[in-house]
Parts: C-alpha cells; structure tokens; sequence
C-alpha cells in the first residue's frame, strides 16, 4: 500500500472530505452581521479628518481607528492591551510607553485625546467588563505586554513614508493636503501616502576620499521613469519623496547636443571639468556620451512585441486608454517591413494578435482598440509567451523588442522578483530586448520596473501624458529600439595628487564593483541610437577650502603621480551581438568650457539634489536652480527644458 | 456583472466603502473562509463562531487591504490571525475556569466522546501542534509555500520544515493507531 503522506492528494481528498459544509442558517446570519458592521463603519467614517481642526465627537473611536490603520494582525489584542492597560496600570504606563519616531501634529492631537478620553472609556469598560475582571487581570496584563511592543515595532515601519522626508515643514504639509481621490472614507490617522508603490532603496552616494579609493565604477543608465514620475507628483501639489529622486534618470530625461561620435565609433565620449553651480570651490567633472544618430533609412526591421497588462487596475483613464493611443502614436513612426505582435496578461496570457506587417495598420489598430481590462495580472505568464513570440518572429538581421507595459503589478506567476529578474536575465542571451513603460500612480512598482528593464538590456519609462508618450516612443523611436552598444560601464580612477574627494552625483542604484569593470559577464546599461547619456562627479581639489574630510596625520598618502590630470576615464562596451567588450580612454583634464548643455545638466543635478535635500548644496536654492536652468535653456525644441524651470518652480512653491 | 470583476478590484472598490463590492465578496469567499477556520479549529461548532468573529470584523479590516496583496492571501492572513486571537483567548478562559470542577469536567468527557465520532483526519489534525496544524491547512487547501509564508509571517524555509514535520506527526499517529 502507498504511503498517503506522501501524496499530498490523498491527504487533500480527505482533508476537502472532512471538511463539513457551512451551516446555511449560521452562514446568512454572519453575512448579515458583516453587512451591518460595514454600513455602520460607512457611517461612522463617513467624515474624513484633513483639516487641523480639533475633532468634536467620538475620540475613543478614533484611537481604536488609528490602532486598527497600524496593524490587522494586532488591532484586536491592542485595543484589549490598551484597555487593559487603563484598568489596571493606568497612565504612567501609557505614558512610559514606546514612543514613535517622528510624532505628526495629528498624532500628538490624537495623543492629547487618549488623555482626555481614557479615563472615561476605561471606567465604562470597566462596568462592563466587571464579572470577569478579577479572573481576567493576570492574563490580560501579559497579553498586553506583548502587543504593545509589537505596536512599537510596527509604528515606526508604517510611519516610514513620513520619517524618510526629514523636513518638517513639508511632512506637516503632506498631513494638510487635501486627501487623494479614493482615500475619502479613511479616516484622518490615514496617512496619504499609504500608496503601494515600491521604489528601490537607495542612498545618496556618500563623498570618497581618493586617497582611500581613487577608483569609481558604475553602470551608464538612460532610464527616464524617475523624472516622469517625480513631475506627476509636482503637478498633483506634493514634493516626491526622496526616494523616488534618481537624479541620473532626471539628467538623461533630456536630449542634449553633444559632440558627435568619429565614424568607427557607436558614441562618443568625452570629460569636461566646469565650475559647480552650488560651491565655487569644487568642481563638477561632466561625463557625456553621446550616441550615433539613427539613420533611419538603412535600420534593420524591426520585430515589436507589445506586452500588455490588462488587469482590472488598468482600468483607468490614465492607464488603457493613453496605452492605446501612444502605441497608436508609435504605429505611425513604423515602416511597413517591421512587424507587430500584441500580447497581454490578466489571469491567463493570450495573444491578442499574431505577428502582423506594420502595413497592416487597420488589423493592429482593431486589436488595440478591443482590448479591454479585467483579471488579475500574471506578469510572467505573459512575458514567457511574449518571448516565445518574439523568437519566434526574430529573423537574421532583425531587432526584437518586448515592450511591457504595465500599472506595476507582478502578483501571479513568479511573485518572486529576484526569480524574475533571473528568468529575463536568462532570456536576455536569446538577443530580445525587454523595455518596461509604466503608467498610473498609485500602484506602480518602480523597483520592480527598474529591474526588470536593467537586467533586459531595456530602458524604463513612465508614461503620464500624450506628450510623454510622444517622447518616449516617438521622438525617441530610434534610441528606445535601437541599440548601438550594450553593457556600457564607466570607470573613473581620480588622481590624488590633484583631487582629495569626490561625489558621483546619481547613479546609486547603478553602481559596480572595480571587478566588475573588466568581467565581460557582468551586465550593465545600453546605448540606444542617438541617446544621449551625462554623468556628473562633484571634485574637491586638493587645497580647496571646501574638503570635508581632514588630510591624515600619520599616514600621509603617498602620491606619487604629479600628473596635472585631475583623472582617467574609462569606458567598456559591447557592440549589440559581440561577446567582448571595447575599451575607450580618455584623461580628464581642468580647465573645460562649460556649453549651456552641461550648465542644464548640472542644474537639473542641482534640482534633484534638492529634492533629496541633499546635505552637499550649502545654501543654493530652487532660485539658483532656476535661474541657471533658465540660461542654459539653449534651443529646446521640444520645450522640455521650459517645463523643467516650471516643476523647480512647483518645488520651489511646494517646499516652503 | 460583478462576478466578472476580480478580487482584487472589489477588495479594493470595498476598502473605499462600496457595501455592493463587499457583499459580493464574502458572497465569493465565505465557504473558503469557514472550511479554512474549520481545518484550523477541528471542531464544526468552533469554526462557525470564529466565522463570525471574522464576518464581525472584517468591515474593519477591510479599509486595510492593500491591493499589492492577493485578496485570497490577505484573507487567508486575517483568517488564521483571528484563529490565533481566539486560541490565546480560549487559553484565558481555560485559566480562569480551571478551577470550576465537575462542570467542567463533565464538559470535556461530553467533547472527547463526540471526537470519537469523528473521522481520523480531524482528529489527527487536531492532536497536532497549532503552528504545525496552521501550516497544513493552509497547504492542503492549494496555498504555495511562498504564500503560506506569508500569511503566517515566517520563512519559506519553516513552512517546509513544518509540513515534513506534520506529515511525520500524521505517519506515527497513524502507525499508533494501526497497532492499538
């Protein structure tokens, strides 16, 4: 006879077998029941709390409210804790208690109303509770010991949004914001930013001293997301969170004109020292590399795979329907030798459309058009078929591209991300591409994005607008689709002897190990035709009254270069298809001029700095900012540089 | 029509108060949740009053659903912490009525004597330790180890631990069982 604990369907037959069914009387009851507690709560929350206003009624209620926004797991032992805690210990206790990080007006308001109230509440539980409290002392006051450490746990945890923007002022502001639309009926311990989006986690890259490590390395990155998303948030009225600041994604948002690459080369790159804008004694050393323009005449075909999320969140104005239109927006810009397939993901993963010439632009639309929202999502399903599709379209010579667009939720399928990661990373050899446009807020997963985008050679994007969309898949269309190089690293070596510290501004998420610079393996950012990519390191020279650090007293670095170079720049890459990687070098020397593009860069550096309320600025402003954005605005054909000045003029508002 | 909608979607619309998106919801779920707190209590009677505590409730857990998690997850997660709450305050009451004699004894001969009645599977899984009984139930109603994980906040690795731990559990219960 077979073991039945090994087969786990034996066991589950049984197990669904033993399992009685609900008694139906019992199961209308308790529906009923759940239904009249949602009316009430409807009720009872129905008057949302923004305002600073004092509340009038119902205080005790709004603790229970605010120990339930804290934690499901424990709102119904923490508010018997609490209770416990009035019955038998009383305030000192309360009052000894944990307390959280950062205390918001509202919640020293709500403090000041646990004072007020808990006397009353407690006496009248207490009445209530009378029967059994003599019993029920002991183990209520060891229930309540642990919950109430858990709630000190969790506080700070659920506070973070808030305690991550150090600023005072602004914390306070986002509290008085008016609340966003679908958070009406939370009550006011809500905090507003208790969106889902994720972003990854961090730092500012901290100042190195270059006799401790005179040698930089990281990842180019052409990305954009960052400043499309930090613009929605300056348009909605509310500075983004620092964390959502990747100043490198801000920098590269824009063309700029550099210099031309020789013929033989993909791009060109080039090192310029200029003066920086918030502190005449450092210098900012400008690193741009600048793509081959597109001939679009002689690309190669192009195979398109749109990926498409049509789970019920896309269900939006802002999600759908602008796909729709900017993949329309991107239909036009294709040549009738290129061919489109369309797949989406939504519970199951269906091909909406085989792959179709782009001449047949009446068949794609119609496909567009039918798609509707509905389902969860299940991002890998759908990328699977998406790269089966695009394999199978892949012809000798061709470009295939997946592009994956999505509101940001990858929860069916691998719920792994790293999984994820790997399983792109693995399809990445097959030559495909994967680029991730994200639309909407609320729900973006931006970290995920990111990742995804990074390790499928791909570029991220979101998309808030028509125009966006115009940039990004149309004006763009030849960098977005072609790349002209792939794993573009950077290596800067400082020389000591002119240099004390350094800062590379941005990149955090980017950044290499010296290794990794020369290990052909290790994945990095691509070029796209006519891309455009700038990286920018704060230098202190040696001498400068502006060094942070002081020089040591024993161990007196040993310099042994007296080069006047102030570095060396290095630069790897693989032409798309080849194995080994190219190496350019290139020394950094002082004394460069400074074009209106690179004063843009540096001032568009300067804003995400300041929002990041980075400690490095001194006392420049969004003024600074602005005026010198202003003055390098060039030609900017397409106005982004103007819309630029007006989000540091939003921030400017919005930060005081 | 609303049937169509996913889950995820009326969580959300019943976060934001539509009553209509949560009725039909616990509509959806509300025999998935009593055989879950059945498979976690043991006992029929049991699993209907931890039902209602959860009906009860719920409202308020509502407005705290997230739509990064799964609906069917997050109410898993609600489900077994409710089952928890009301093990530790069972734990009081048996404290407190220890010393009530006769009645009280009389009470427990009266279950025992139903648990007789009752299949082998029941009763195995409940002589099993509660974390490892949680676990199960969570496995055997085609929960992944990762979401299992998550429900009762501890690592993948644990979850499988504790599911070889509760098949060994199962296999001797068995084995004693045979040679009684």
């Amino acid at each position: 006879m077979s073991d039945p604990f090994d087969d786990f369907d034996d066991l589950k037959a049984a197990m669904q077998a033993a399992t009685p069914a609900p008694n139906v009387a019992r199961k209308a009851e308790n529906i009923a029941l759940a239904e009249k507690n949602f009316a009430t709560r409807q009720e009872t929350a129905r008057q949302p709390r923004f305002t600073s206003d004092r509340p009038k009624q119902g205080l005790f209620r709004g603790v229970i409210s605010m120990l339930n926004s804290i934690s499901t797991r424990h709102a119904l032992t923490a508010t018997t804790a609490i209770v416990a805690i009035g019955l038998f210990v009383y305030l000192p206790t309360l009052q000894q208690g944990p307390t959280p990080v950062t205390l918001t007006e509202a919640e020293t308001r709500s403090r000041l109303a646990v004072d007020d109230q808990i006397a009353q509440a407690a006496q009248q539980e207490a009445e209530e509770t009378d029967a059994l409290s003599g019993q029920l002392v002991e183990p209520l006051a060891e229930i309540a010991a642990s919950p109430m450490a858990d709630i000190a746990a969790t506080r700070p945890a659920a506070l973070e949004p808030m305690a991550g923007v150090l600023a005072p002022p602004s914390a306070t502001k986002r509290m008085l914001a008016p609340p966003p639309p679908g958070y009406d009926n939370r009550d006011q311990f809500a905090l507003p930013e208790v969106d889902t989006e994720a972003y990854p986690e961090a730092e500012p890259n901290a100042l190195k001293i270059t006799t401790e490590e005179s040698v930089s390395t990281f990842s180019i990155d052409v990305d954009t997301a960052s400043y499309a998303i930090l613009r929605s948030s300056l348009n909605a009225g509310q500075l983004p969170n620092p964390e959502q600041v990747r100043i490198e994604e801000m920098v590269n948002y824009f063309p700029y004109d550099y210099t031309a690459p020789l013929d033989e080369l993909p791009f060109s790159s080039r090192a310029t020292v200029i003066d920086t804008p918030w502190n005449s004694e450092t210098q900012l050393v400008h690193i741009a590399l600048q793509g081959q323009k597109p001939a679009l005449d002689a690309r190669p075909p192009l195979n398109l795979v749109f990926l498409i999320d049509t789970s019920g969140s896309m269900d939006e104005r802002n999600k759908l329907p602008l796909l729709k239109q900017s993949f329309q927006l991107m239909l036009a810009q294709l040549r009738p030798e290129d061919k489109v397939a369309i797949v989406t993901y939504a519970g199951s993963a269906g091909q909406v459309l085989d792959p179709t010439p782009a001449s047949d632009r009446a068949t794609i639309m119609a496909a567009l058009d039918k798609l509707d929202a509905g389902g969860s999502t299940a991002g890998q399903a759908g990328l699977q078929q998406a790269y089966a599709t695009a394999e199978a379209m892949t012809e000798e010579g061709d470009v295939s591209r997946i592009i994956l667009a999505t509101d940001g939720d990858f929860n069916v399928g691998i719920d792994d991300p790293d999984e994820l990661e790997d399983f792109i990373a693995r399809k990445r050899q097959t030559g495909t591409y994967l680029s991730v446009l994200g639309f909407g807020r609320g729900n973006l997963d931006d970290a995920t994005m990111q990742a995804l985008a990074q390790n499928g050679n791909g570029q991220a994007a979101y998309i808030d607008t028509l125009s966006e969309a115009q940039k990004t898949l149309v004006d763009q269309l030849g960098g977005a689709l072609f790349p002209i190089a792939n794993d573009v690293k950077i290596q800067v070596e400082f020389n000591p002897a002119q240099i004390a510290e350094y800062r590379l501004i941005g990149y955090e998420t980017r950044a290499l190990n010296r290794e990794d610079f020369n290990n052909d393996r290790v994945d990095a950012g691509e070029i796209g035709a006519g891309h455009a990519v700038t990286a920018l390191y704060e230098v202190t020279p040696v001498g400068s009254p502006a060094r942070l650090s002081d020089p040591l007293r024993y161990q007196a670095a040993e310099v042994t270069s007296v080069s006047e170079e102030y570095g060396f720049l290095r630069l790897r890459y693989k032409r798309p298809g080849e194995e080994t990687s190219a190496l350019i070098e290139t020394p950094i020397l002082p004394g460069g001029d400074a074009t209106s593009d690179m004063q843009f860069a540096a001032a568009i550096a300067g804003f995400g700095q300041l929002l990041q309320n980075s400690p490095y600025l001194g006392n420049w402003s969004y003024t600074q900012a602005i005026d010198l954005a202003n003055a390098a605005k060039g030609e900017d054909a397409f106005g982004y540089r103007a819309q630029a000045v007006q989000l540091m003029r939003l921030a400017d508002t919005l930060s005081q | 029509m609303r049937m169509a909608v996913d889950d995820q979607h009326l969580a959300v619309a019943a976060a934001h108060g539509d009553s209509e998106a949560f009725s039909a919801l616990l509509g959806r779920h509300y025999d998935r949740v009593f055989a879950l707190a059945f498979r976690l209590t043991g006992q029929r009677a049991e699993a209907e009053d931890l039902t209602q505590d959860i009906c009860a409730a719920l409202p308020d857990k509502m407005t705290n659903y997230q739509p990064s998690a799964r609906f069917t997850t997050w109410l898993y997660r609600v489900v077994v912490n409710a089952a928890h709450d009301r093990r530790r305050r069972a734990v009081t009451r048996t404290k407190a009525a220890s010393g009530w004699g006769d009645w009280e004894v009389d009470r427990q001969a009266a279950i025992a004597e139903t648990n007789d009645q009752l299949d082998w599977l029941t009763r195995a899984m409940r002589a099993l330790p509660d974390d490892l009984r949680d676990t199960l139930a969570l496995i055997l109603d085609d929960v992944t180890h990762a979401d299992a994980s998550e429900i009762l906040g501890v690592s993948p690795g644990t979850i499988s631990w504790r599911v070889s731990e509760a098949k060994k559990h199962l296999r001797a219960l068995k084995q004693q069982e045979d040679a009684s």
